[in-house]
């Protein structure tokens, strides 16, 4: 009996120590997230939710849906073979009026241009004209009025701009568009880029990368193994360009590399060439720009990773009986492998992204997936192709992301 | 929890809110914010129209400046906060506002002034001809003594040999491809309107395509031209007139087939200041206003009867003089109004192969 009350005593202890330790962990977890709250809330503000609208874009357009709300119902019926009916052409009609009278027969014809080029004028004629015809039959009338009207691709396009969402942005972002028939088919040679614009960037980013990983390495090699002192002054030789804006620091490279600048200037004057050569406006003046500035994202996390490696493991291999290369390439380097992982990573992820630097050292040929999102977000004003070139370009990073994980393990990067 | 982390919290929230809410425009009466292109030409646009605006009407002026950028128009007008009250544009872009409803049609009783003297340019329902420019070919006299003479020498890599600089941007290109393969400039946009026309231009285009550095922004040419980057290059003729006046560049211009541009202002959709607008418009039309903006920066009036106020100094440098408006390519803003979508889709997958 009194063993009895001894244990369950001991078992009110021990269930209100429980409850004091989960009291106590719950209020720490909740200071933890109050102090990562004001981060949260930013993240979701400034990157989720502008990255999830921008996806949203990409598949989501009402334009034809809500400007011309008629002739898309209207033709939900159609069964796409012959040209519409009467009631179509009628519908068409009205809406050509409304949009006339609204002044929306631009936005219309910006849209319908999109798929059909050249359809915009047309677009906005007809509604001029649209707007004195009174009385049926429209459709012989509207066909008189522009040939468009008698086109069996923009009555599919209509029928499509009934769902206020589209696969077009997409599809023309690889290179596919709908034909007349509404299938799928490749697009005009003379309007089919964007295949080699996501090939030239994965190209060039593989491409810079590497040429930070051949040039960073020793040098990170050389800071690791420097006494303090040294390669103190050195890292900050390292990390001084990343005092000054990467505009200036572009604009610096126009000087040098341009045909009568510095290089070329010297290397005539040295009588090494007799001609300039030409080292900018093409691929070798991008790829050796954006090598510099990406060359300390590459070199800091080699370097911290560096810095952990114990020198006695390499004095261990050469006591052993390894020459200084076995050394080097059996013990030091696999040591070194994830920050050179993790610098490369940084690297190629940074220049999938790049505008600035190809524009003003690059030619039109070496132009980015970048500049083709700021060219039709500024200039076209075509968000929902800016849109999809974003959320393509984002799929294949977080797809080239996994792959890598997959054969470099991320547990495995380290950034020091 | 602790009261820091309470001050965290609030901040955080405060900061987030802030940022979702719109920021209203600070309203002042009697302010005007004029939308010019920036550089030399808001100096002279303060000395020959604002200063004298604001001396007359009391009413003071703010500047801004953009680089024709529709989207951030778009962007006002749809959101309904509107703070630029006159913007000055190009044909083009003032077309395509005026068709999406961007910006107001003109109120000419409001305006005060007489529509016809303002000749075809006038013509146009959204805006009040400002000024004329051109598009010429620049070169350096001094390292081209005998520079080129027409259009087709732009196009000549083998008497010409080296760069030329070009503007990122499909009008004018095709006109000048056509004009240099032997169009007469009268048929060039009947050619165009062809698939075999627009298809010959490219061709044409191709044979200088490697040769080209292709600019963005009007100051670009003249930096090319003095660093030695390009032999000749596209340039406006208000930028040379400035090399060579304010930085004593050893530049010339061919007027071949210069292709001629009118500017407007317009009025965004939606300005809370529009009374004030209409009066800006009504002085800045004015032949005196116009022509003494020619004394500042070489732009050609778009009102007729400031020709006759301009100084002769002036006028060999203006674009719509007799002699160069003689030799010039008259642009057809409806066919860019129809094909300008279209050719721009073509000519910026052909720059990107």
């Amino acid at each position: 009996m009194a063993i009895m009350a001894v244990q369950s005593a001991s078992n009110l202890d021990g269930m209100l120590l429980r409850i004091k330790l989960q009291r106590v962990e719950r209020r720490r977890k909740l200071r933890a997230f109050t102090l990562v709250l004001p981060l949260l809330l930013l993240n979701l503000i400034a990157f989720v939710s502008p990255i999830g609208r921008m996806m949203f874009n990409a598949i989501h357009d009402d334009t034809l849906l809500t400007l011309m709300p008629r002739t898309t119902a209207a033709l939900s019926a159609w069964d796409g073979k012959d040209l519409p009916s009467e009631s179509a052409y009628a519908a068409l009609a009205e809406d050509l009026k409304q949009a006339w009278a609204q002044k929306t027969s631009g936005v219309i014809g910006t849209r319908i241009n999109y798929e059909l080029p050249g359809a915009s004028g047309e677009v906005a004629s007809s509604a001029r004209q649209a707007s004195t015809l009174s009385a049926a039959p429209y459709k012989a009338a509207l066909i008189e009025i522009s040939p468009l009207w008698g086109q069996r691709g923009v009555w599919s396009l209509l029928k499509r701009g009934h769902s206020a969402y589209t696969a077009y942005y997409l599809l023309r972002s690889v290179d596919y568009q709908y034909g007349p028939d509404s299938r799928i088919v490749a697009s005009p040679p003379e309007y089919a880029v964007f295949r080699d614009v996501f090939l030239r960037t994965l190209g060039i980013s593989v491409g810079v990368t590497a040429a930070t990983l051949l040039l960073g390495f020793p040098v990170a090699y050389l800071l690791a193994r420097l006494p303090l002192m040294t390669s103190n002054m050195l890292m900050i030789m390292v990390v001084l360009p990343f005092w000054t804006s990467g505009l200036v620091r572009t604009t610096a490279w126009v000087i040098l590399l341009q045909e009568h600048g510095l290089i070329n200037d010297m290397l005539m004057a040295l009588h090494i060439i007799s001609q300039p050569a030409a080292l900018i406006y093409n691929r070798i003046g991008t790829v050796i720009t954006m090598t510099y500035i990406q060359l300390p994202f590459t070199l800091l996390p080699i370097y911290s990773v560096m810095k952990t490696i114990s020198p006695s493991y390499i004095r261990a291999a050469r006591s052993l009986g390894a020459g200084p290369f076995y050394a080097f390439w059996k013990v030091y380097f696999p040591q070194s492998l994830p920050g050179i992982a993790a610098g490369c990573l940084l690297t190629f992820i940074v220049c999938l992204g790049y505008y600035l630097t190809p524009a003003l050292v690059g030619g039109p040929r070496d132009q980015m997936v970048a500049s083709f999102v700021a060219y039709y977000t500024n200039e076209e004003l075509n968000w929902g192709m800016a849109s999809a070139l974003g959320a393509i370009l984002l799929a294949a990073t977080l797809l080239l992301y996994y792959v890598y994980n997959k054969l470099v393990g991320v547990d495995q990067l380290k950034l020091g | 929890m602790r009261p820091s982390l309470m001050i965290a919290g609030a901040l955080a929230t405060g900061l987030a809110a802030s940022a979702l809410m719109p920021v209203k425009p600070a309203f002042a009466g009697d302010r005007l914010t004029i939308v010019t292109w920036g550089g030399a030409a808001q100096a002279a646009y303060r000395k020959a129209i604002f200063d004298p605006f604001t001396k007359t009407t009391g009413i003071k002026i703010i500047d801004d400046e953009w680089n024709g950028e529709i989207a951030k128009v778009r962007a006002m007008v749809e959101a309904k906060t509107v703070s630029w009250d006159v913007i000055t544009t190009p044909t083009s872009s003032a077309v395509r506002m005026c068709n999406d409803g961007l910006i107001e049609t003109i109120d000419w009783k409001k305006v005060g002034l007489d529509r016809d003297q303002f000749g075809d340019a006038g013509k146009f329902d959204c805006g009040l001809p400002q000024a004329y420019n051109g598009t010429v070919v620049a070169y350096d006299k001094n390292r081209l003594p005998n520079g080129p003479k027409t259009i087709a020498d732009l196009f000549d890599t083998k008497v010409f040999p080296g760069k030329r600089g070009l503007w990122k941007n499909v009008s004018t290109k095709l006109e000048w491809a056509l004009i240099a393969d032997g169009v007469p400039r009268k048929e060039v946009y009947k050619v165009l309107r062809t698939p075999e026309g627009v298809d010959r231009a490219f061709r044409k285009l191709d044979t200088i395509k490697q040769h080209v550095i292709w600019w963005t922004s009007g100051a670009q040419p003249m930096q090319l031209l003095a660093d030695r980057q390009v032999v000749m290059t596209e340039a406006w003729n208000t930028r040379v007139t400035d090399a060579v006046k304010q930085s004593g560049q050893p530049f010339e211009m061919m007027w071949d087939a210069a292709v001629g541009g009118w500017q407007y202002w317009v009025i965004p959709k939606g300005t809370p200041r529009l009374d004030d607008a209409y009066k800006y418009l009504g002085f800045a039309g004015t032949p005196q206003t116009e022509a003494a903006l020619t004394r500042y920066l070489p732009l050609g009036p778009g009102n007729r009867d400031a020709m006759a106020l301009v100084d002769p100094a002036v006028l060999p440098d203006l674009a719509n003089s007799p002699e160069h408006y003689a030799v010039a390519m008259q642009p057809d803003p409806q066919f860019w109004l129809e094909r300008g979508d279209e050719l721009t889709q073509r000519f910026n997958a052909w720059l990107a192969k």
